[in-house]
């Protein structure tokens, strides 16, 4: 499991546009860095983020290798009612990391 | 005395310069070797083609915002904003990144859904030189808008071996 950090304001308003802000500790190997053998360093890189709000996806990315090692992606959300955002990264070998947040909405 | 010494050194200029010259023209050989083909803005032509499916697209609406000049290119801070309402039936549905020159096209795709409430996102992106990069929002009534911006890059990412 990876070290991940998750900003999402705990309390809010109903209908307040929120931002969310995530990052995951991950090396995102290119594919592109040659080894001291000369031989490249295989890809292994985080290719995709779905956030879903109470089990309903509003926001999804697709990474390439030239996103930063420990992706950081921000993004905003409606805060429409109290529940749970969870957040999954997946990487290239299909393991998938999944971390929930709580929000609570006046 | 005097003079001697200044014989010698002059002699040891000579070599020097030409020890220097050999080794640069050493260095340059594996470099060219190593180093793996870049995208050329043809390629990242080709990759927008691909999102868009050939649409037209518009210089507008997209904000593409990241420094002009980057001391480290492993780690650029790059925000996209589209002035768009956020609206069930018309909404942004995509933001897609593209560079021009580091190994591959694509750098990212932002997909968005009206829950989003406003087209903004942020994310920190690598590159391997000083290039241009463009950012393309898909609406949902299926027209494409876009920015663009030149960076130049002074430590280029991937260069490190």
């Amino acid at each position: 499991m990876a070290r991940t950090l998750i900003n999402i304001p705990k309390q809010t308003r109903r209908g307040e546009v929120i931002e969310i802000k995530t990052l995951i500790a991950h090396p995102m190997e290119t594919g592109f860095r040659p080894l001291a053998n000369g031989s490249l360093a295989p890809r292994d890189i985080i290719n995709r983020l779905v956030c879903t709000y109470n089990g309903e996806e509003v926001f999804r990315a697709d990474l390439f290798p030239a996103i930063t090692a420990n992706p950081y992606v921000a993004f905003t959300t409606v805060a429409t009612e109290s529940g749970e955002i969870a957040l999954s990264w997946t990487d290239d070998r299909g393991q998938t990391q999944t971390e929930t947040v709580a929000i609570k909405v006046e | 005395m005097a003079k001697a010494r200044v014989r010698t050194t002059e002699k040891a200029g000579a070599t020097r310069r030409q020890v220097l010259r050999a080794g640069i023209a050493a260095a340059a050989v594996p470099l060219l070797l190593v180093r793996p083909a870049r995208a050329t803005p043809r390629e990242m032509e080709a990759a927008i083609r691909a999102f868009t499916g050939g649409a037209e697209m518009r210089p507008g609406k997209v904000a593409l915002d990241l420094p002009p000049l980057v001391e480290n290119g492993n780690s650029v801070p790059v925000t996209v904003t589209v002035d768009h309402p956020m609206a069930p039936e018309d909404h942004v549905q995509a933001i897609a990144l593209f560079n021009e020159r580091n190994p591959q096209p694509n750098v990212a795709v932002f997909h968005l859904t009206p829950r989003a409430g406003r087209a903004a996102v942020s994310t920190r992106i690598r590159l391997g030189d000083s290039q241009k990069i463009v950012a393309i929002a898909r609406l949902a009534d299926g027209s494409y808008w876009s920015d663009e911006a030149e960076v130049i890059v002074t430590l280029p990412a991937c260069v490190e071996n």
